[in-house]
Order: structure tokens, then sequence, then C-alpha cells
């Protein structure tokens, strides 16, 4: 019955509206929401977005199946943990001179970070990974002084032919069956 | 052929063939009503006094006929005017189009006059909504949502037509309706082992919802029933889904249900549930309320199971299908004493409904009003004790006949209901209502009286709030906060003849039977004041979120 952290993965009609739709869904039945990440797929009539989110199993399953009722939504899937390349993408930005470059270019190598800008004042680094090495990097660059941060949420791909199928519109629901 | 897009609205109106739409007229939408006005022998306008109206209007005429209902209203106020109306459509699950027009294209997200973002305030009351910016795609948005709000669990679909694009020209070519329910294949798997579980059990209860009236499969559900010699109970939603006087129907369950629906359903071992949501007023405790049984689940909406009550097996799909799969893969049970125990508890005192005959009250009005109308006519409420009571009371045998706002519980739903309801099916339709919900929109007598509809109004009058009392009286102890009317001095005979319908007031039993007789005799709306005590309760009760063991049946 425990929360489990989980990760969808959806295709979306790339419409105005569609994100809308997929966040008050989440908002309205009370579910959370942990990271969100939103794009264009290789049709560009197609979004991917992909959620990290938590609960039960039987939450789990609500999610599911509420956000296939909606009508832009073309498929959800649960990504199997095993079976996908999570990947985050955060910048970071800290507090320190051309003095700390060394300290900081250092930790960036450990982390295969990148610094991307410097001025007399700040060192800012882009890192992609899965969460704890993000945090773990956070950690690592706070004696500097964290002075701005984004990240972009999760985004998901399964590996080798694990793929989000798009459904057919006649495809039966009447396999459903718990 | 080169038409503009009012015109190309109401071309696939006629498509699908819609020969009357509810709507009020407004800046925003006077191209789509200039065009209405040209196809005025094909499309026929009902106007209400208010949007509201109009949508429950919209929303009854679908019940009852089982066709999409159509409401149109101009932008901005007109648009949020609708927005009652649309959500109880989406609770209720009742396929209803809505079409709202809304300043020109150039004009949006300027905060211009009448400007609403109506998009965004029925997102989470529709099953899609659409903004139709470019032409070309008016038609297809218009089709697509006559589609989707027949087709699987229906509900309402809205078109946000801007005026720019009523007034644009466009190629429109003609097609033919989409057929409205693509039926899905069902799960063979999934019918197997609902007919291994049905077959192991030997005290089934099949519980109906609104899922059954909808699907068209109350003849289904009765042959069903009759095969396993299961009793049946329903939801309110579900009444009128099997006819009342079938010896397997227990009436109805939940909250105000009768004593011996809750008692069987409490007391079996398999609960086949058939086309409904498990609403917390039909379950009351969920956890007690599947408790020592498993439950079988049959619904066209995935979402539906498992979401209140867990579910031990579940078949997807249009129920009238599955029910018919069932029938033909065939469907026994255990030999059990399950009929005699059954009989013994519709024979427990506590089953019958009791009735103080010595006055009058409004148990005896609705069981007057069946005695008269028998099955002729078409049965719409407002939300209140009267609704219950005409829930318990009123014999609904055929499917269709109860119009009632089930899920958002809508006072004053009943008046654009009866009157779209009436529209619908040409039938004599009684709205039974009460002083409380009545107020809400009583200016729609005006749109009855137009008509020339005929609708019998009964009010139950108590000059209070009689189903907040109710609850104030039992579980507030006796602070009558805000529930109290007697500084209203409405006279609603006199308000019916100001309206141009009929009114008559009855105060005591005696005039009941010769007011009603007098009031069918009448051509065109009548309004019966039907004066009733204030304390009067809607019995039995199963306190929210209890269990049959703390109902409470005498006051």
């Amino acid at each position: 019955m425990g929360d489990e952290t989980f990760v969808l993965a959806m295709l979306v009609n790339n419409q105005a509206g569609v994100l809308t739709r997929v966040s008050s869904l989440f908002g309205r039945r009370g579910y959370n929401i942990d990271s969100l990440s939103v794009g264009e797929t290789e049709d560009s009539s197609i979004s991917r977005i992909t959620i990290q989110t938590n609960g039960d199993d039987r939450i789990r399953e609500q999610i599911v199946r509420q956000l296939e009722k909606l009508h832009d939504v073309r498929t959800v899937t649960v990504m199997a943990q095993e079976r996908t390349v999570l990947r985050e993408l955060m910048m970071i930005k800290v507090q320190a001179g051309p003095d700390k470059l060394a300290q900081v270019q250092e930790a960036a190598k450990v982390f295969r970070a990148k610094i991307v800008d410097l001025t007399p004042t700040t060192i800012t680094a882009e890192i992609t990974g899965e969460k704890a090495k993000l945090d773990a990097f956070i950690a690592c660059l706070e004696p500097f002084g964290v002075t701005e941060l984004c990240r972009t949420g999760l985004t998901a791909i399964g590996r080798g032919e694990y793929k989000l199928q798009q459904q057919q519109e006649e495809q039966t629901h009447g396999e459903d069956v718990l | 052929m080169q038409l503009n897009g009012a015109q190309i609205l109401i071309e696939v109106l006629k498509e699908h063939g819609v020969d009357t739409v509810f709507g009020y007229p407004g800046g925003a939408v006077l191209d789509i009503y200039d065009a209405l006005y040209k196809a005025s022998d094909k499309i026929h306008h009902v106007i209400t006094c208010h949007e509201q109206g109009a949508a429950h209007a919209a929303d009854g005429y679908a019940r009852a006929s089982g066709r999409t209902g159509v409401v149109i209203a101009t932008s901005g106020p007109g648009a949020t005017n609708l927005v009652t109306g649309i959500a109880n459509a989406y609770l209720d699950s009742v396929p209803l189009v809505a079409i709202t027009g809304n300043v020109a294209v150039n004009l949006i997200g300027r905060d211009s006059f009448q400007e609403v973002d109506i998009i965004g305030i029925t997102m989470p009351i529709t099953k899609h909504n659409y903004i139709v910016k470019d032409i070309s795609q008016l038609a297809d948005a218009v089709r697509e949502a006559f589609h989707l709000a027949a087709s699987g669990r229906p509900g309402p679909v809205l078109v946000d037509i801007p005026k720019d694009v009523q007034q644009g020209q466009c190629e429109y070519q003609k097609r033919p309706p989409a057929p409205a329910n693509g039926r899905r294949a069902l799960s063979q798997e999934a019918l197997k082992q609902a007919q291994a579980l049905i077959a192991a059990s030997s005290r089934p209860f099949i519980y109906a919802g609104g899922g059954v009236v909808t699907a068209g499969a109350s003849e289904a559900l009765t042959r069903f029933a009759e095969s396993l010699s299961a009793p049946v109970g329903s939801s309110m939603m579900g009444l009128s889904a099997m006819p009342h006087r079938h010896p397997l129907f227990l009436g109805m369950t939940g909250m105000h249900g009768r004593y011996a629906a809750s008692k069987a359903l409490a007391a079996c071992d398999l609960l086949i549930a058939v086309g409904s949501r498990f609403s917390d007023r039909a379950t009351g405790n969920k956890l007690s309320f599947a408790t020592g049984k498993k439950v079988l689940h049959l619904d066209i909406d995935p979402a539906e199971i498992g979401k209140n009550i867990p579910a031990y097996a579940a078949v997807v799909g249009d129920v009238k299908a599955i029910l018919e799969a069932l029938l033909e893969l065939g469907v026994s049970r255990q030999r059990s004493d399950w009929e005699e125990e059954v009989r013994a508890i519709v024979r427990m005192p506590d089953s019958h409904l009791g009735m103080d005959h010595s006055r009058l009250n409004p148990q005896m009005v609705i069981e007057s009003l069946y005695a008269k109308l028998a099955d002729e006519a078409i049965v719409a409420t407002d939300v209140g004790q009267h609704q219950m009571w005409a829930a318990q009371y009123y014999k609904f045998q055929r499917p269709r006949t109860f119009i009632t706002s089930g899920g958002l519980g809508t006072m004053g739903f009943g008046m654009g209901a009866a009157i779209g309801a009436c529209m619908g099916t040409g039938q004599r339709t009684l709205l039974i209502t009460s002083d409380g919900s009545f107020h809400m929109n009583l200016a729609e007598l005006a749109t009855a009286v137009t008509h020339r509809l005929p609708l019998l109004i009964v009010v139950l009058n108590n000059s209070v709030l009689g189903m907040v009392r109710q609850w104030q009286t039992l579980f507030y102890d006796q602070r009558y906060a805000s529930t109290t009317m007697d500084g209203r001095v409405t006279d609603f005979v006199k308000l019916a003849e100001a309206f141009g319908a009929k009114g008559l007031r009855i105060d005591h039993k005696e005039q009941l039977d010769s007011a009603i007789g007098q009031a069918l005799t009448w051509e065109g709306p009548v309004l019966l004041d039907v004066l009733i005590d204030r304390d009067e309760k809607v019995l039995p009760m199963i306190p929210p979120g209890g269990t049959i063991d703390q109902i409470i049946l005498r006051g």
C-alpha cells in the first residue's frame, strides 16, 4: 500500500492548452507532481510529457486511467525503472571569483559537469544526470555559495526497443481488468 | 459550398439530426442567431429566461430523449451562466454540446467586453472543449464535439467560437455523422472471470447505476437478474432502470434508500455493480460497504474501476453488451437459501416505507401523483427532500422517466430540466420541487407558458430549506441557520397566474386528488402549491459516512 515514486511518460497532441489539461487533472484529483518536463517529439504534432509523481498502487492506476480519458492524451506509460534512462538537466550558479575557478572545475570534472558561464564574481555550471547525482553536485558546490539554481525536471526514455506506442483509435479497452 | 462560420455550425447541427436547441442570444452569437433564424424551419430554438435554464433544459432533453442536448450562449456572462448546467451534466454523464460565442480572435486576451476564458473555466467539467480560431477547423471541431459527447461514457463538450470565425467564409461539405458508440470489443478473459465469480457466489446482489439507463440496458439487466434470481437495488441515478414493480427489485440503496435494499446489499457475498461509480451518497462508509463481499464491477469507464470501491474483478465496456455477453455465456450461481433470506428481509417491518395517513404529507402527495399519472409521465425534480421523497415513493417503470440531478445536486435544476424533458419527449412532465429550489429558477415558468407545455409543477412548500433543516435537526442541535424562510411570503398561486399559468393551492389532504385531477385537465403549465409541515423528514437515513447499522428509521 505504501507510496512509491514513479515516472510517467505520455504522448499528447501538440496543442495549446494540453499542459493545462494534464496538470490541472493532477491538481483537482489531489495527485502530486514532483517534476514535469515537456517538449516536442520527432513528430511535430505530438509532444512528450514526463511526470514524476508518487502514490500507492490505487493512485498510480487512477492517474493513468484518468489521464487516458483526456482527449488530447494519446498514450500513458508508467516507465519501468530498470528499462529506462532517466535524466535531468541542471544549471547552478555559485558566488565565486576566478580564484575559486580551479576548485569548481575540479568538482565539475568529477561530476562530468561543464562550466558554461564565467564572470569576475560568478561561475555557472551545467550538469545532466539522475536526481541523486544532481543533489550530490549541489552539496559539493554549497560551500562556494549557491546563488541560483534551475532544473528542467526529469525526462525519461526506454532502453532499446522499449518505446512509447501510440494507441490506435480503435484499441479495445476491454482488456482492462483488475 | 461557401458558407460563413455560423452557417457551417448550423449545417453540422443538421448533420447530427439536431432539431431543437436551447439558448439565449447576445452580442457574440448574433451571427449564429442570424443563421438559426434562416434555418428556423429545420431547427427549433427555444429561448429561456436565463442561460442556466437553457443548459438544464438541454440536459433534461438529453436525459429524457437519449439524444444529445444542445445549448447556445453568448460570450462572458452568457458562457459563465452555463457553468452550473455543464457541471451538472458532467457529474451525471449526460451528452451535451454547449456552443458559446466569444470575442473576435484579435480581441482575446485583452479583457475585452464580455470576454471570459470559458475554455479554462470549463476544462474540469467537460469531457473536452475547443476554441476554434481557424474557420477551416470549425466543422470538424463541432463534429468531434458531438461524437465525444455521446460516445463511451457520455458527457458535455463545449465549443467556443469567436465572433470573427462565425463571420468568416469557408468551404463546407456535408458529411454523415460518425457512428456514436464505436462498440469496443469486450475482453473474453474478463467475461469468463466474471462468469466464474458469479458461478462461485451463493448470494449475489445486483447494484444498478445510471449507466444502465444510459446504455439502454434495462431489459438486459432484468433478464440477467432473473436468470440469477438475484435481488436488484439501484443508486438514485439507477432508478427507472428496472421496473419498480418487478419482484426482484428492492428499491434504491444508499443514504435515503430502502431498508430492504440496503440490508440485502449488506448481506450479499457478491456485489455486481452495473454502470455505477459508487458515489459517497450511495455507499456511505466505503470501508464497511464492501466488507465480507466480492465486488464485480461492470462499467464503460476504466477509470471507475477501483476508484471508490476496490473491484475483485471487472469487465470494461458498454454494460448492455456486457450483460448480453454474460447471458450468452450462461450465468448461474450456487444454490442457497438467498431468495428466502431476501424475502425475509423484505417482510421485515422496517422494510416498509411508513406513511401517516391522518394529514397531508409529502409522501402522500407523491403517491397520489403516481396514482393519477401512473407510468405516462416523465418526472423531473429539483434537489432536496422533495427529490428524495420522489425517489422513494414514485414507482418508476420505464427508463428515462426520472430526471434528477444526482452527482452535482443542483437546486434550480428542475424547471429547465422539466422543460427540456417535456420538449424532448412530447410527454406530460411532472416537476416535483420545493419552495427553496423553485425560488432559484422559477423565471423559466415564462418559458413553459410560452410553449404551453403540459407541465405539472408540484411545489412541496414548507417555507424552510428542508434537507438542510433536517441535518440541522439531527446533527446541529436544531440551530436553523439561514434555513427558515418565514420572511418570504411568495404566493405561488398568484405567481403562476402572473406568469400566465394556472395555480392551485392544497393545504389539506382532502383537496389532493381533486386538485391533481383538475390540474390534469388544464392545457399548459399548472402549479400546485402544496403546504406541508416543516419538520417532515426524509427517512430512512443512513448518516453520511455511516453504515446500515446506523440507519435512522423513525423521526
